[in-house]
């Protein structure tokens, strides 16, 4: 429409001419569309080459930061003087809708590449050898709090059960319907602890009691809370976050 | 009537014109996603209105974010590669004095500022150009910092730790838009320098 009434008005002209004016409306209109796009709220994100182009560079992204991973390379970690009171509550719904799980009938279900799928009660994994780290959780929404865990490394729990470690995921569900997946790399990794106490009191129900997966090489959200089951896999596994677009590496 | 005989003068090299265009397209969703991301977690009392920011939410905003870094920083290290190595920069950024960059700011601020010969920048563009290099420098290492502060935590306690690394990053970007706003204003004032951004060529009357 816009180019017809263009022509019409400028009939009569000289071509040159013509594609010079042509040229320069073109700039402007693409230019104040740009402008349009940014103050209207339109965002490019929503458009599907965008978005397979988006996600394509974020799978990109979680194989850079699997060569990145340094196996050896340690969180720092932090004076209980440095622990930050209270610890911030987070997670997809509000804190007075904590789930509460009951101990006493808990049991771990394991699945998948693992030898031994004995499900483990909570004085079982008690017993198991505990070690305690006072490092900082980093949120993906970029603020940080300095907390301490205690538990069981993961490495070692991994090998009592007879985990197939040359896998490549572990995946976790949990009791408030949360669902994440890790890389074995990072599973073995020696500060990834399966903890039961925080502050050194047995895991509240909102840091998440029975258990949660203390990752410090990884953000806050590949850390599950409640975990009731979790499985080894090829396959990759998702996560809650991870499904609607949050990066699914997520290391630190 | 005698017209004045036009002199075509070089003004920018080729690879300076495609790194610049792909550095301001970078740049744009740099900011923009990270006003975002900057939204879902505020280090100051204020929030960017939402409708100047990239990505729609915090995970559309974080996936702009590390898309751009790999072209922010591949193409910088191009840039730089290149004007270390042709001697770019020492030719068109030094010599540099505080006291030349001084004059120069007061002269444009006057509007005296001659802009006879675009292949020649005055001191007050050498210092903005100069400091433009330096805060993307600065915002790459701390954004790295900020992104793997286990990995990289070497960068990390270089800017002091995570959260000041923050503050870093977010200081670097302040700075940056501001010189970039001074740019664009003053490419408006003298819009001669616009098509010379393309074309690499300025004509020269004498």
């Amino acid at each position: 429409m816009k180019k017809r009434t263009m022509e019409t008005s400028l009939a009569g002209h000289s071509p040159g001419l013509v594609r010079s004016i042509e040229r320069r409306l073109f700039l402007k209109q693409g230019l104040s569309l740009g402008a349009l796009a940014l103050l209207s709220g339109c965002d490019p994100t929503d458009d599907e080459g965008v978005q397979s182009l988006l996600k394509g560079m974020s799978r990109w992204n979680d194989r850079a930061q699997g060569w990145l991973f340094n196996p050896n390379k340690l969180a720092p970690e932090y004076p209980e003087s440095a622990i930050t009171k209270p610890f911030p509550f987070n997670a997809f719904y509000s804190e007075e809708e904590v789930t509460l799980v009951d101990g006493k009938d808990y049991k771990l279900e394991l699945e998948g590449l693992i030898r031994e799928k004995k499900p483990w009660t909570l004085p079982e994994l008690y017993g198991l050898p505990q070690t305690s780290q006072i490092t900082r959780h980093i949120c993906v929404e970029g603020w940080s709090a300095i907390g301490k865990w205690s538990g069981v490394r993961f490495s070692e729990f991994l090998a009592r059960v007879g985990a197939d470690t040359s896998a490549k995921y572990i995946g976790f569900t949990c009791a408030d319907d949360y669902y994440t997946s890790i890389d074995m790399e990072t599973a073995l990794h020696p500060q990834t602890l399966l903890t039961f106490r925080f502050a050194d009191q047995v895991l509240p129900p909102k840091y998440g009691f029975p258990m949660k997966l203390r990752i410090p090489t990884k953000l806050g959200f590949k850390n599950p809370k409640h975990i009731m089951s979790m499985f080894v896999s090829n396959e990759y596994p998702g996560g809650y976050w991870e499904d609607q677009g949050y990066n699914w590496f997520s290391g630190s | 009537m005698e017209a004045a005989q036009a002199q075509w003068v070089k003004v920018h090299p080729l690879v300076v014109r495609v790194t610049h265009w792909i550095n301001a397209f970078g740049i744009l969703i740099m900011v923009a996603s990270g006003w975002r991301i900057y939204n879902a977690s505020p280090l100051f009392p204020f929030r960017i209105p939402n409708e100047l920011t990239l990505g729609g939410w915090l995970a559309g905003a974080l996936q702009w974010h590390f898309a751009a870094m790999w072209l922010i920083v591949i193409n910088g290290s191009v840039y730089l590669t290149y004007g270390i190595v042709s001697g770019h920069f020492r030719r068109k950024l030094f010599p540099l004095t505080p006291g030349a960059v001084f004059r120069d700011m007061l002269r444009a601020l006057r509007g005296q500022l001659a802009h006879e010969d675009l292949s020649v920048y005055n001191a007050a563009q050498r210092a903005a150009y100069l400091a433009i290099i330096l805060c993307a420098i600065v915002l790459v290492l701390s954004g790295l910092a900020i992104w793997k502060p286990v990995q990289l935590q070497e960068i990390t306690a270089i800017f002091g730790g995570y959260e000041s690394t923050r503050v870093v990053h977010f200081l670097a970007m302040a700075l940056l838009v501001l010189i970039v706003v001074v740019h664009v204003a003053m490419v408006i004032l003298v819009p001669r320098t616009f098509p010379t951004m393309i074309t690499g060529r300025a004509r020269r009357t004498s």
